[in-house]
């Protein structure tokens, strides 16, 4: 018990800044260039520690709790969620609610951190991150439910658990290929990855995620960056989980295969950013409509 | 004599004393220490009921036909009474400083007189046990709250608020006189302890009197789509009195609804759906609702819409899950709709206090014109978010607890039942997603406009912190959402009777041990967030630190009138989320010409049921009415003929059905 909770934390916190190094990476090779190393993430991480602090006039507490609950968050789901074929150290029946409702705790302190400077583009920012969470939340909901019709247990670590390997070879097969993509969508869109939002981009009106965190300085920035990077392993894990649910039996084994998997999420996104250009805003909610829509049809289609 | 007895006669005893006294300050101390008397009593005897389950039966002489002055206080009353309690001492406490100012110019024996009239009345409606004397203290109820949202009623927007309310509230009086005057003279008693006939009705007229105590009782209530007073009604009433109303006064509405189906036969399951789905459709209307109101009262008006939707669905799945007999999933949904009774009680109450404190500070009630509050007035800007934090339903506060319980009842069903049944369950799992997701944009953007960034306006920047006894009554309440939020099995233990006589069932411990997982988890949250920011703020202190303007992105003359409204944060959502008859009207913004004219740009947001709807209907029939005006013709001769045609055919009548019946 104890010692799945240490090698739980030893991956999330270890390996969660290598993804956004391996997607930066991957664009790089596709633009023709050598780019950013491998560890860039950790040598931002250690140099943005290092620094001191700048604060705007206008900000109070809020704007320090929302890099905190920002890291907190992640740290905390993660220990609900199984890494590949390790389980969660953390489970009870009905997590799968908490671990929703504890992202739309960071969201708040997020949008709120935003909305202390006072400033119009953080304004902004977060308007569009809540606003698309409204329409993010029902996907990511009827997925969850999916996975508790098949399992018919109510925690994470049954709804990703021994079943979906029977489950991919059952009918139910269709259902997982649809959430596959809803849940890939969903991290997209939870991650701030193009197409829905540019992480590079240089013009503060047409961000989401980063516009939000414009005025963070030094440790407090570090945080919100590692936050991030966690969120998406915790994310990623989901997904890894779901498509590679073998189990070899042995821990080293188990913990390789899911670092793989989830780096080839990170090339993958990182494909899809070389790709594809942003949506339009508007576009936007079409889009998260859409994956709605599929999602309760994976469910209608598990309800036969 | 009894103690509940005593709690009235303090209540009764100090409204009429304090109409003796002229001094303001001395009616407000008269006034507090009655509530504080009487609902310290009201509270110990009610947690003493929930405890031992000894139910309390009092009877008391009273020469009305038809009434008998009988109380119950048995473990569903004090289910209410409990609240009503707390909530009343703490918005007590909170009157005095808030009405201070007002005291000078005013007499305030008024204000007390209703005010202690109106706690009474609530606590005689929850434990009357007699039709007409339930009746009497529902009107009595009424009337002192209608005064009390009249308060201020030089300003015309306060008098139309309070007549819509009278309104309401009386048309819904009269269903609710249907349902009793049928269900007493089938009962041939109107002691509710009689009502115990009313078993053998048939199903058609069982589901008469359900729809007439759903929807007599609903408008009391907020119930989807009858809610239509309430959002005019608590903007405009006093802060404490707002709180009171939507915390408890319109909650003694589902008591009602709850007791009368305590008499009916077994409820089918479409009884249940209906009161599910009118829930969820109120969650989802009165959520989108509040996210477009700039006024700050309006939006928690609505957000009261949405809580006692998300209350009503709770009980109506329960209702459901009975009906087609999963009896475990229905005390899952059951428990969560009565936790979220309670929990709306507290939260909200923060919600509307700290509102009130944030007006006495600015003097308005528009979002648009605050900003920065938070450093002006540091604890009640603290209370309020973490209210914001607990009505939006984010752990590790109470508002997550209920929730979890109806969601966890919904996926239940899912998961059990099979095809097209399992559908809708998930379906109102996705929906109150939805609303969840909603609540976070209302309640960030009511933090984030009125309370953090830049002052907008001067009155933002000379506001004062809240006097200190407002803050006690805020911080006590929300010490009680952050107490249920990290420790629910223990006040799931005070749920156990009233939930087993509302579920017609034994309750056992195993619903306190699904929610003992779910307290450690805040208790791990707070713990986390606790040592994150502990660790932030101490190398805050060894690091350099520098204080700047906010980043402009390269624009130098930052001011806050380019920062982001109310109405610019939630565009985005309505226009993306909301049918369009529900969003607000914009007028003007118009750019015209190579050299525009300043122009200004303005948002209002109506009730698309009252001005869509309800209007245009009462409207054309006011239009019909007038056809019989050649009836009024204003002169005595036709009157005293009209009274004649009366009673002569009231007294044939008579004669007609005495001859038939006997």
């Amino acid at each position: 018990m104890l010692a799945n909770l240490v090698l739980h934390l030893f991956i999330l916190l270890l390996f969660a800044p290598l993804l956004l190094g391996i997607i930066t990476k991957t664009k790089a090779w596709f633009a023709g260039r050598v780019g950013a190393p491998l560890l860039q993430t950790y040598y931002d991480l250690n140099r943005l520690w290092r620094k001191g602090f700048v604060f705007s006039r206008t900000t109070t507490w809020v704007f320090l709790l929302g890099p905190v609950v920002g890291l907190a968050v992640p740290l905390l789901a993660a220990l609900m969620i199984p890494f590949g074929a390790l389980p969660a150290p953390v489970s009870f029946e009905g997590d799968l609610i908490l671990f929703v409702y504890l992202f739309g705790l960071s969201r708040f302190f997020t949008a709120a951190a935003a909305l202390d400077t006072g400033s119009s583009f953080e304004g902004m920012g977060a308007a569009r991150e809540v606003t698309f969470s409204c329409l993010a939340e029902p996907t990511l909901l009827f997925v969850l439910l999916v996975l508790a019709r098949l399992s018919g247990g109510l925690s994470m670590n049954t709804l990703l658990g021994e079943h979906l390997l029977a489950s991919w070879r059952s009918e139910a097969g269709a259902s997982l290929t649809l959430i596959l993509v809803c849940l890939f969508v969903v991290l997209l869109l939870e991650c701030s990855r193009i197409p829905f939002d540019d992480p590079t981009t240089h013009l503060e009106l047409t961000m989401i995620h980063e516009v939000m965190v414009l005025d963070h300085s030094g440790p407090a920035f570090g945080m919100i960056l590692y936050g991030a990077a966690l969120k998406m392993m915790v994310l990623g894990a989901l997904l890894v989980r779901l498509a590679i649910p073998w189990d070899t039996g042995w821990w080293l084994t188990n913990s390789l295969i899911f670092l793989a998997g989830l780096s080839v999420l990170a090339v993958l996104i990182g494909v899809i950013e070389s790709a594809m250009a942003r949506l339009k805003l508007p576009r936007v909610p079409q889009v998260l409509v859409g994956t709605s829509l599929l999602s309760i049809f994976a469910l209608v289609l598990v309800l036969r | 004599m009894n103690l509940f007895v005593i709690t009235l006669m303090i209540l009764l005893g100090g409204s009429l004393l304090v109409l003796l006294t002229r001094n303001s300050s001395l009616a407000t101390r008269m006034g507090t220490l009655t509530t504080l008397l009487a609902t310290t009593l009201s509270g110990y005897l009610a947690l003493h009921v929930l405890i031992s389950g000894q139910s309390l039966a009092i009877s008391l002489p009273w020469t009305v036909p038809g009434g008998e002055f009988n109380l119950l206080l048995d473990p569903l009353a004090a289910f209410f009474v409990l609240p009503i309690s707390v909530l009343s001492l703490l918005c007590a406490l909170y009157a005095g400083p808030y009405m201070a100012d007002e005291g000078r110019t005013r007499y305030l024996s008024g204000h007390w007189f209703f005010f202690n009239l109106m706690v009474l009345a609530m606590l005689l409606v929850v434990t009357a046990a007699n039709a007409v004397l339930f009746l009497a203290a529902w009107e009595c109820m009424t009337i002192t709250s209608f005064f009390l949202v009249a308060w201020n009623h030089q300003q015309e927007e306060v008098r139309k608020a309070a007549w819509l309310y009278m309104l309401a509230a009386h048309l819904g009086m009269m269903l609710l006189l249907a349902l009793f005057v049928y269900s007493g003279s089938y009962s041939h008693s109107f002691n509710f302890s009689d009502f115990g006939a009313l078993q053998q009705l048939s199903p058609a007229s069982a589901s008469l009197l359900y729809l007439l105590a759903l929807f007599g009782f609903g408008v009391k209530a907020g119930l989807f789509p009858v809610h239509i007073w309430l959002p005019d009604a608590h903007p405009v009433a006093p802060s404490h009195v707002s709180a009171l109303m939507s915390g408890v006064l319109i909650k003694t509405g589902i008591y009602g609804i709850l007791r009368v189906l305590s008499f009916l036969p077994t409820a089918p399951a479409w009884w249940g759906w209906l009161l599910a789905l009118l829930g969820a459709a109120g969650a989802l209307y009165g959520i989108s609702l509040a996210a477009q109101q700039r006024d700050i009262k309006r939006c928690l008006a609505y957000s009261t819409v949405e809580n006692i939707g998300i209350i009503l669905l709770g009980l109506g799945f329960g209702m459901v899950a009975t009906a087609e007999g999963y009896p475990q999933i229905a005390l899952l949904a059951y428990a969560g709709g009565l936790l979220h009774l309670w929990n709306h009680a507290l939260f909200k109450g923060v919600m509307f206090l700290g509102a009130g404190a944030v007006m006495h500070a600015t003097g308005t009630r528009d979002m648009n014109l605050m900003g920065g509050l938070l450093r002006r007035m540091p604890i009640a800007g603290l209370f309020w978010i973490g209210g914001s934090l607990a009505i939006g339903a984010l752990p590790p506060f109470n508002g997550f607890i209920s929730e979890w319980l109806i969601y966890i009842s919904l996926v239940d069903a899912g998961t059990l039942l099979n095809g097209l049944n399992a559908l809708l369950p998930l379906l109102l799992f996705g929906l109150l997603g939805i609303v969840g997701a909603l609540a976070l944009v209302t309640f960030s953007r009511l933090i984030g406009i009125s309370l953090l960034g830049q002052p907008r306006s001067t009155v933002a920047e000379q506001a004062h912190e809240a006097a200190p006894l407002m803050l006690v009554s805020m911080g006590l309440l929300l010490a009680c959402c952050l107490f249920i939020g990290l420790y629910p099995q223990g006040v799931l233990s005070l749920l156990i009777l009233p939930l087993g006589q509302i579920a017609g069932q034994m309750v056992g411990d195993e619903l306190t041990t699904a929610l003992t997982p779910l307290g450690h988890g805040g208790v791990l949250l707070l713990l986390t967030v606790g040592l994150l920011s502990g660790g932030l703020l101490l190398l805050r202190r060894q690091r350099p630190e520098q204080q700047g303007a906010t980043w402009g992105c390269g624009f130098q003359f930052p001011s806050p009138r380019i920062a982001y409204t109310g109405e610019g944060y939630s565009e985005m959502a309505f226009r993306h989320l909301l049918p369009k008859f529900m969003r607000p009207v914009v007028t003007g913004g118009k750019v015209a010409g190579l050299f525009p004219a300043p122009i200004s740009l303005a948002q209002h947001s109506t009730d698309p049921v009252l001005y869509q709807i309800l209007t245009p209907l009462f409207t054309a029939i006011a239009t019909r009415c007038q056809r019989l005006r050649w009836l009024q013709q204003g002169r005595l001769p036709i009157y005293l003929l009209y009274i004649l045609i009366a009673s002569t055919v009231l007294m044939v009548w008579s004669l007609w059905a005495g001859s038939r019946g006997g």
